[in-house]
Formats: C-alpha cells, structure tokens, sequence
C-alpha cells in the first residue's frame, strides 16, 4: 500500500540522480555523528522511561535486559532454535517468496509496459489487489497450504510482487520513444528489442522496484510466520507472546530490523551501481 | 534492389493528427520522387510536416490518404533497408561505440568476425579510433552523431533518412559534420532524405531542396542545386568557400525569402485547419 506509492517516488527520483553534495548538506563525519546521536537519544529515552517504573517491566522491558535476552538467544534454543537458526529460516522463507515474485512481475511489468493491451487487461485486477495487505491474505494461506512452506510464500510473494510489477512497467514504459524507433529501424526483432532495448533501458527503475519489493517482503515476513509451526523469527516472537517474554519478543524485532538493513543496503549499493552504469541514460 | 529510378516516392501523402475532437493536417497532397543516389534536402518552418514526411518513409508513420514508396515497394514497416538518423541521436546508452554501430547487424545475423570487420571499417570512416569502448554518454554531441550515422551506414542501407541530424550540434560542430557528411556522399553515396530548418545546410548538402510552406505543409518549389554545385566543383572547395559564392548565397536568399513570404502570406490565416472528412484516396 504506502509500499507500492513509494516504489513510484523511488523510481521518479531515480531518473534524476542528485550530483554532488547540496550546499549546507552534512559531510560524512557530520552524518555519522548525527545518525549516532540519534540513535543515542533513542536509546536513553527508552532506558529512562523504562528504568523510571512509570511503565511496568513487563510491558516495557529496559535495553539492558533485551540486549542480555538477545545474546542469550544466540547460544541458547529458544522454541528449539537459536536466533540465528530462526533468522536462517525466515531468510529462507523471504528468498523464496521474493524470488519467486521478482520472476513473475518483473517479466509481468515489462510485457505489460510494451503490450498496452496486456495493460489494459491486467491493471484493473492488479490496482484492486495491490491494496489488500499481505497479512489479509494469513486467512486463505493457512487454508490453501495449511503448515506447509506455502502459506507464508504467498504472503511474502504478495507483499513483494506490486513494486516488481510496477516498476518495471513503468520502467519499459519511459524509455525514450527513439530507442525504440531506432532499434526497430536497425531491425530488431521481438526478442531482441527485449533482451537489448527494453530490459537494459528499464533496469534501473526495475533494480528499485526490487529493492522496495525485498523491504516489503521482509516486512511481510512477521505475518506470514504467524501461521507457521517450526521455525522462524516470527514464530519466535509468537512464542515469546505467549510465555509473556517481552523481551524475546523485541530481541526478534531487533534482529528483524537489523538484517532487513542490510538488505536494504546491499540493494542499494546494487541500484546505486547501476545507475552510476547508465549515467548517461 | 531494383532499376527503378526513384527510390523513393511519395504519391499525393496527406497526414491528419487527431488530437482530441480536432483534426489537423499536417502534411496535405505532397508528391515528391528521390531518385537512386540522389540527396533530397527538405526545408521549412517548424511544424510543417517535414519530419512526418521522413517518418512515413521509414514506416514510423503512415499516410492518411496517398502512398510513400521507398525501392518500389510500399512502405509497411520500419526496416534496415532505411536507416534513420535521429536528431537526438538514439544511441544506447548501455552499449558501447562498437556495440552500438554493430547493432544493426547483429540483428541482420551476420557473424561476430564478420561483424567486427564491418564495425572497425565504420570506426575509422568516422573517425571514431580511441573511442570504440567509451559509453555514448562519454561522448560530445559530435562523437555521438558520428556514431549513429556510423550505425546506420554500417548496414549499407538502399536508403538514408536523416532528421535535422546536426540540429543538436553546436555551430562549428555542424559545419565540421556537414563536411563529413558530403565526403562520405562521395565515397560512399547513398540515397538521402534530409530534414532541417537550415538553408545553408540545405543548399550545401543536396541535389534538390524542396521547400515546404507552414501547417499544413504542401509543396512550395523544388530547387535544383546539382547542376550548379557540380559546374562549380563544391564538394572540392571547403565549406566557407563554398558558402561565400554568388551561386550559393544566391540560392541561399532565394529560399529565405521564399520562407519568409510564405510565413507573411500564411500570418492571418488560422493556424489550425478543421477537416470536415478524411479523403479517401487520391
């Protein structure tokens, strides 16, 4: 939903990337400071409101005891795994589903932004389904896949797949008129207009669909262990819920947070590259 | 590859642009023949019809009423037997200079070695050396349009279709290229359809330059310039030379002022002219 209108804004920023630094704008150092101020500020808000007593331990546990609960859940099986089994197995689950809708819609998109008939057929459906939220879809996925690994796929695949589809028919949609006018003059054929044309001059566009595609599938990935017996980081924060251990519960939102980062920024210095590849497109 | 004499044809062409409720005919009953080898230069003010001309003669367009013949046959789609020079250049960005010029024939399905071959000749005809793995975008204006008409030659095209090629070009830049271009005539001639707004560059590139009148552009005059340019060995004098004879700038101000009367004529009349029905053939 907000995911898929900021595929859009991405994709329109990406056509023009900002070169040099903004006057004013902070250096290296400077952001580093900040962002670690930041993160500062954050933490001894959370330490003085906890440690105060205004809330209850059991509501809101202090950051000492979650960084203790955290590295205990690294050695020591909690629900049967370690964190970094549960995350193994979450990562697992997102590959999949991510994968699986970056196959469909990005080839979708592409086909939809040459076809426009194709566009016109899918576009309709797809508008009306982008909005339901990945975690509407928990209901139907337990029902189709039961336990299965196909339940929480689904629901990370529809989480995952609106940008894909977006972006890269957006992408194959905004390539210049002449490229194609030229390519066809040269006598490019169906596939190779494909192959050379269209997926080369979508590719930006399309690397930032799949970027704001993995951040939502990481993002559907609580929901769709909900319905999942075994393993798994959300399995392990339901677990922790229901033993009332809030801080298990916020060692497995922090370590959501920390690799959904790291996804986020590999893929960014992926985009990034591509762009600076196509500085003159 | 026939005898014909004109390779392309364009046989009472009409072009209606709808654009909401509105009709507007931008190119009304134009008959023009370029003959094999010969070098076309069409002028006239902007929005006159001039580039839909050339994009009907590479399939990118289509007449509303009237047909455009390139080789005898009808024009139906876009094809390598017509290679179009753009004036944005149209270059892909994501190939390099070799990749870019050897586009077309790879599309052809003519082998790498081949392939290569055919591409350096093309390099060096243009005066690309040092550049054959630079990116489009590494590249002046001038480089890039050497490299698109690098292109379109290397598919030895029946036909050339140029649209105002040097248009994007600083001043110096575009003389250099119109002099390029009139030794690569030389070597190599093709037959050319050229577009552009400039008269000089008209008057000094081509055989015949046809004027266009504005919206809705017809036919005004055919100029012949060949007979002068060949009595006066132009192609061997350089380009400032050239432009300082009384023949040239003769013919120059003929053209001018056949615009400028054209515009005067045209000033009052309204700029947009309602159809009440399309004509069904000629």
């Amino acid at each position: 939903m907000g995911g898929a209108v900021a595929a859009d804004v991405t994709a329109a920023q990406g056509a023009r990337p900002a070169r040099g630094r903004r006057r004013g704008a902070p250096g290296v150092v400077e952001l580093g400071l900040l962002s670690l101020g930041g993160f500062a500020a954050f933490f001894g808000l959370w330490f003085v409101v906890a440690r105060s007593g205004v809330v209850p331990a059991r509501f809101l546990p202090a950051p000492g005891v979650v960084a203790a609960t955290f590295f205990h859940l690294t050695h020591d099986p909690f629900a049967g795994y370690t964190l970094q089994q549960h995350l193994l197995s979450s990562i697992g689950r997102f590959l999949m589903g991510f994968a699986l809708a970056a196959a469909a819609g990005v080839p979708l998109g592409l086909l939809m932004g040459w076809f426009r008939w194709l566009d016109d057929v899918v576009s309709p459906v797809f508008e009306g389904f982008r909005f339901i939220a990945p975690i509407a879809w928990v209901p139907f996925a337990a029902l189709w896949f039961g336990t299965g690994i196909g339940g929480p796929i689904l629901i990370i695949f529809s989480g995952a797949f609106p940008p894909c589809v977006i972006n890269a028919q957006r992408g194959a949609r905004l390539i210049e008129p002449h490229l194609i006018e030229a390519a066809r003059s040269l006598g490019a054929g169906h596939c190779r207009m494909f192959a050379e044309v269209l997926v080369p001059g979508a590719l930006p566009s399309i690397v930032a669909g799949l970027r704001i595609s993995a951040g939502l599938a990481w993002q559907s990935l609580v929901g769709a262990e909900l319905i999942v017996v075994s393993s798994g980081v959300g399995y392990l924060m339901v677990q922790g819920q229901s033993n009332l251990a809030t801080p298990i519960v916020m060692s497995g939102m922090i370590a959501i947070g920390i690799v959904g980062f790291l996804i986020d920024v590999a893929l960014r210095a992926a985009e990034a590259r591509i762009r600076r590849g196509w500085a003159g497109a | 590859m026939g005898r014909s004499m004109s390779q392309i044809s364009f046989q009472s062409v009409s072009r209606v642009f709808r654009r909401g409720s509105e009709e507007i005919l931008a190119v009304a009953d134009v008959s023009l023949e370029v003959a094999d080898r010969e070098f076309v230069a069409i002028v006239g003010p902007s929005g006159c019809g001039k580039t839909t001309l050339l994009r009907m003669a590479a399939g990118l367009d289509f007449p509303s009423s009237g047909s455009v013949l390139v080789g005898a046959r009808e024009v139906a789609e876009p094809g390598p037997d017509r290679a179009v020079v753009f004036q944005q250049f149209a270059l892909f960005p994501w190939k390099t200079v070799r990749e870019n010029i050897g586009f077309g024939l790879k599309c052809r399905g003519v082998p790498a070695a081949q392939r290569n071959a055919a591409v350096d000749r093309y390099i060096e005809m243009m005066g690309l050396q040092g550049h054959e793995n630079a990116y489009p975008h590494q590249l002046s204006g001038g480089m890039q349009q050497r490299v698109a008409i690098a292109r379109s030659y290397a598919l030895e095209p029946e036909v050339l279709l140029m649209d105002e090629p040097f248009g994007a070009l600083d001043a110096q830049t575009r003389i250099e290229m119109q002099e390029e271009l009139i030794r690569l005539a030389r070597v190599n001639p093709r037959t050319v359809l050229f577009i552009t707004h400039a008269v000089e560059e008209a008057v000094y590139l081509a055989d015949r330059v046809a004027v266009m009148t504005r919206r809705p552009g017809r036919l005004a005059e055919i100029i012949d310039v060949a007979p002068v340019r060949r009595a006066e060995a132009w192609e061997e004098r350089p380009i400032e030379e050239v432009m300082d004879l009384g023949s040239f700038t003769h013919l120059r101000t003929r053209i001018w002022k056949m615009l400028r009367d054209e515009r005067e004529a045209k000033a009052e009349a309204p700029r947009v002219t309602p159809l009440q029905r399309r004509k069904a053939g000629p």
